[in-house]
């Protein structure tokens, strides 16, 4: 690793101050993917800021009925955590997909919305890679792209975000809250990750000087029909070639609402809204599933060695929907 | 073209590592004043400044976990945290798991079991299966599986480091 100035801070609006002021720096907190990035050269921050002092490491409950998760809590401790075990299974069962036990002990949940892609590209500083090197190229679109994105990619990248936790989240319709030198915002999930489009080096909507300091969970967690699929080359510690959070408001087997997001297939979860409005008010069934399917992924993209992902993706909709729904066959 | 990515000059290296970073920690119930620069991993901290050399170093980037070690009681990858974050910190390593020559009994049951052949692996697989009988979570030989799956064993000792932690849940349980 190279060499870098350490400043502890102790409260959210020092972060802001620090990061503002210094010229390439980068937050810590978990940093189990900005150190393994900075030893392959991949990120080279001149100044680090540990924001491990700040009082950040708390889950709460919400007036609304929603629940609070501190930017600095572990993701184990927000996975087992009797709150988020019971009204959020969904959410629970994606962090423990992800990484191993030793990873999820450190590894916060704001760094888990952070995270880089696992590119294998744009992990090695050798190849052209737009996303580390804006202009240089891209190495996967004609490369070896068997992990790679299938849905919104671009001209200048075909990456894909590597988070489970942020596919149920995406589902779950959490808000990422934040802090910047103009005050306090809120993110709708959806808006936080982007699409690679000609800025693939930009990951997410987050400004370089804000720092996330919750992420809110709605009332409704989908408790009672939700599913989380995880496909990939090992049974556990592997990334997702494609996930699935599905999450339904059934009343009888009438489909009130449906949640269907995708992980391992795009630059940001893959959320299809037009395809969740189809099931509302059917009946449960798999031929409904099927077509909603069909629809998601009607939009598909594969490359040379990826095509396989589109029908992975399209059975694996078909799959989490009927565990959902709780349909035996 | 690829700019080549930013190398700090040799002076700026030498402003830069004037910088210790003065720390405390408390290792294997051994409580050690520490000078360290902000770059050394918990990893590189024990096996090259304290020469505690049973953690070992596998790949570096928190693949492998031959660095697990308990910082607090919990198991992490040493090789992915830096030692000036842990001012204050508790940290066991599988030096620390004896009580004189009495063996932790994880340890005598890896000998028992022949749960391991090269041994590289072997102190990251201690402390990690120590670590997850204090998490409690694991209840079947697939949940062991799962939670152990952060410790990649290359000669294949798997199903013997599987009976182990079965064995050792059953000891906490009785």
């Amino acid at each position: 690793m190279r060499p870098f100035t350490f400043t502890k801070v102790r409260n959210s609006a020092v972060a802001v101050k620090e990061i503002s002021e210094k010229e390439e720096a980068k937050f810590i907190a978990g940093g189990t993917n900005l150190l393994d990035l900075m030893k392959f050269d991949v990120m080279i921050p001149k100044n680090i800021i540990d924001i491990t002092g700040i009082a950040l490491n708390y889950i709460k409950n919400l007036e609304d009925g929603g629940l609070r998760l501190g930017a600095l809590v572990t993701n184990s401790d927000t996975a087992y955590h009797k709150e988020v075990e019971n009204r959020y299974p969904l959410l629970s069962h994606a962090i423990l997909a992800g990484a191993s036990p030793q990873l999820r002990n450190k590894a916060t949940d704001a760094g888990n919305l952070l995270q880089r892609t696992r590119c294998y590209y744009f992990y090695d500083p050798a190849t052209p890679c737009n996303k580390r090197e804006p202009g240089s190229g891209c190495s996967a679109i004609h490369g070896y792209n068997r992990w790679h994105a299938i849905f919104g990619a671009s001209e200048k990248c075909i990456a894909t975000h590597p988070s489970d936790m942020c596919v149920a989240l995406a589902a779950l319709e959490a808000k990422v809250n934040v802090t910047g030198p103009n005050g306090e915002r809120n993110i709708p999930f959806e808006d936080f990750h982007r699409l690679p489009g000609d800025h693939p080096e930009k990951d997410t909507n987050l400004s370089k000087d804000e720092i996330i300091t919750s992420i809110d969970l709605p009332a409704n967690g989908f408790a009672e029909n939700f599913s989380y699929i995880k496909n990939r080359d090992r049974a556990s510690y592997s990334f997702a070639l494609v996930s699935i959070a599905v999450g339904l408001e059934m009343k009888g087997n009438k489909i009130k609402e449906a949640r269907i997001v995708l992980g391992g297939v795009a630059h940001k979860p893959w959320r299809n809204k037009e395809a969740e409005a189809f099931l509302n008010n059917k009946e449960a069934n798999r031929e409904n599933f099927e077509a909603v399917a069909d629809v998601i992924v009607r939009e598909a993209k594969g490359y040379e060695y990826n095509k396989f992902k589109i029908e992975l993706a399209r059975r694996s909709v078909v799959r989490a929907l009927m565990q959902a729904a709780k349909i035996e066959e | 073209m690829i700019e080549k990515p930013h190398r700090p000059n040799q002076a700026a290296e030498a402003a830069f590592s004037i910088q210790k970073h003065k720390i405390i920690l408390t290792i294997n119930e051994v409580e050690q004043e520490i000078k360290v620069d902000a770059w050394t991993t918990v990893l590189d901290l024990l096996r090259e400044h304290l020469h505690l050399t049973g953690t070992k170093k596998g790949c570096d980037h928190g693949q492998c976990g031959a660095c697990t070690v308990l910082m607090d009681g919990t198991r992490i990858n040493s090789c992915l945290t830096l030692a000036v974050m842990h001012d204050g910190a508790e940290i066991t390593t599988v030096e620390g798991l004896a009580k004189g020559e009495q063996l932790h009994p994880v340890q005598e049951a890896f000998i028992e079991q022949d749960a391991f052949q090269c041994g590289y692996c072997t102190p990251g697989q201690i402390c990690s299966a120590i670590g997850l009988i204090n998490e409690g979570k694991a209840k079947t030989p697939e949940d062991i599986r799962d939670l152990m799956s952060g410790n990649i064993c290359r000669c294949g000792a798997y199903n013997n480091i599987l009976k182990v932690v079965q064995e050792a849940l059953e000891r906490e349980r009785s």
